[in-house]
């Protein structure tokens, strides 16, 4: 129902380029799109290259996730790491993630090695902000019940720490996810052979605008339902929060 | 040989992040007696969570000495369970979990845990409960999860930190009356810490009157009564006059940190 004003704004979509209001240049009517995505999806380039941008985004966001929370979680827990790696996040965090593709693509190749690494870069941040906050903000009391019950430091890390910032955690990685594509489509539009940013750079360059706008529509359907299914699962794992 | 605690001179500095130490022990001397009932009594700020922390474990002593049964602490220790006010449930888990935790600490076989964990749930009376997580419960039925949680691996010493500070007047004097019962059944040397003077002399057998920062044992009162523990107590005369002698020590100490407290 939320969804429901989309519809007309797909029927002036389709309307607009058929009343000569903006060239079908410009502006594709939306069932040339649709027959374009149809195209695409017969051909089999949409499962090509969706497969590989979805390979290097996973890649990138997996790692992004586990090298986050593990620095996230460390800066919390051992004053030394905090004091050697916050002020270098300080002087990263204004910078645009983007702005880090050009040298990932210097230090790692034109292939899938520097999109993966331009999806970590970006993704990396919010899940060290989420875990770190998550973590530094678990309640000493927690900590006391633990290693009065018997629970030795390292213990206490997992069965505890970990849990409790698991809600800052996801909301950080939820983060991630949305940077995450924008990065590796951004990565992808600048260079690259495969993947849904260079289909749709080589459509536009080609001239092919209903098939360039079926890719942007299907990244952005692909992003839309994968941060919903994140809520799902983030709602499942925290449904202990009543 | 006593399993009895000793506090030997203990002073404690609180140092905060930003500003100036603050002494909140100086030369605190006690002593609790195996399978007593010990209440800490003074106003807020005075240091006696403070000092029931460092017999926990929690805090590092660093001037004097604490010793249980003739052994100096070092660290926490599953000898002495702690009750705080704030329940300090792990919220990630269900009330069964939570109770299970300390046990899985202590790597009892499974079936035995399992037991114990029963047990304990009609223990504080939460059958019906055991899947429900913390969130879903009242204050009054988190800190049943919470005795239950500390008294499951069996402590000798029970620490209670205002346990029942947080609960409404009418849930707070049945948990006085579970409290009892759970310790008749179960002895266990008890420490106490609270501000209100007719829970004190109800629960304890002695209660120590601290005063205000920084926190000193300013007099110790026997509050045993004729006859079993229970509400009668709490009507007779005997009651009335020790809460008002004690009401009278600890006003004075109230009155010295609020002042204190004002710049």
């Amino acid at each position: 129902m939320r969804y429901l004003p989309l519809l007309p704004l797909a029927v002036a979509w389709e309307a607009a380029p058929r009343l000569g209001l903006v060239s079908p240049d410009v502006l594709p009517p939306v069932s040339a799109v649709l027959r374009a995505w149809l195209r695409l999806l017969q051909d089999g380039d949409l499962a090509v290259h969706g497969l590989s941008s979805l390979q290097n985004l996973a890649a990138g966001l997996a790692l992004g996730i586990v090298v986050g929370v593990a620095l996230g979680v460390s800066m919390a827990w051992y004053s030394p790491v905090e004091i050697l790696i916050n002020p270098l996040i300080r002087v990263l965090y204004p910078l645009p993630r983007s702005a880090l593709i050009p040298v990932m693509i210097l230090w790692f190749g034109l292939g899938a090695a520097s999109k993966i690494a331009a999806v970590f870069l970006g993704c990396l941040l919010p899940v060290v902000m989420g875990a770190f906050n998550g973590a530094r903000g678990v309640e000493q009391v927690l900590i006391w019940s633990a290693l009065a019950a018997g629970a030795k430091r390292r213990e206490v890390l997992w069965e505890v720490v970990l849990p409790a910032a698991m809600p800052e955690i996801l909301a950080g990685v939820r983060n991630a996810l949305a940077l995450s594509f924008i990065l590796l489509v951004a990565a992808e539009l600048i260079t690259s052979q495969r993947g849904m940013g260079y289909l749709i750079s080589s459509f536009g360059e080609g001239g092919a605008y209903d098939a360039m706008f079926a890719a942007v529509l299907t990244v952005s359907a692909v992003g839309f339902f994968a941060d919903r299914l994140y809520l799902l699962l983030m709602g499942l794992a925290l449904r202990w929060r009543g | 040989m006593t399993s009895g605690i000793f506090f030997h001179d203990v002073s404690h500095t609180y140092r905060p992040p930003h500003g100036r130490p603050v002494l909140a022990l100086e030369r605190v001397s006690l002593e609790v007696r195996e399978r007593e009932f010990l209440a800490l009594l003074g106003p807020s700020g005075c240091g006696k969570s403070t000092l029931l922390y460092l017999l926990g474990g929690f805090l590092p002593i660093e001037v004097g000495g604490i010793t249980v049964a003739g052994k100096p602490i070092a660290g926490p220790g599953s000898d002495r369970g702690i009750v705080f006010q704030n329940f300090a449930l792990y919220p990630w888990k269900t009330v069964r979990q939570n109770i299970l935790y300390g046990l899985e600490k202590q790597k009892r076989p499974r079936a035995e845990r399992e037991r114990r964990a029963r047990e304990l749930i009609e223990l504080v009376h939460l059958r019906g409960f055991e899947n429900s997580y913390p969130a879903q419960l009242s204050g009054g039925m988190k800190q049943r999860v919470a005795i239950a949680r500390t008294l499951a691996v069996d402590p000798a010493i029970l620490l209670m930190d205002e346990p029942f500070g947080a609960l409404d007047a009418q849930t707070r004097a049945l948990m006085h009356e579970e409290l009892l019962a759970i310790i008749g059944r179960t002895p266990k040397t008890v420490v106490f810490v609270t501000h209100d003077v007719r829970e004190a002399v109800y629960l304890a057998d002695r209660v120590a009157v601290m005063s205000a920062r920084p926190g000193r044992i300013k007099e110790i009162v026997d509050t045993t009564f004729a006859g079993a523990k229970g509400p009668e107590i709490a009507r007779t005369s005997e009651f009335a006059e020790k809460v008002e002698h004690l009401w009278g020590l600890v006003r004075g100490e109230a009155i010295l940190a609020q002042e204190r407290r004002e710049p």
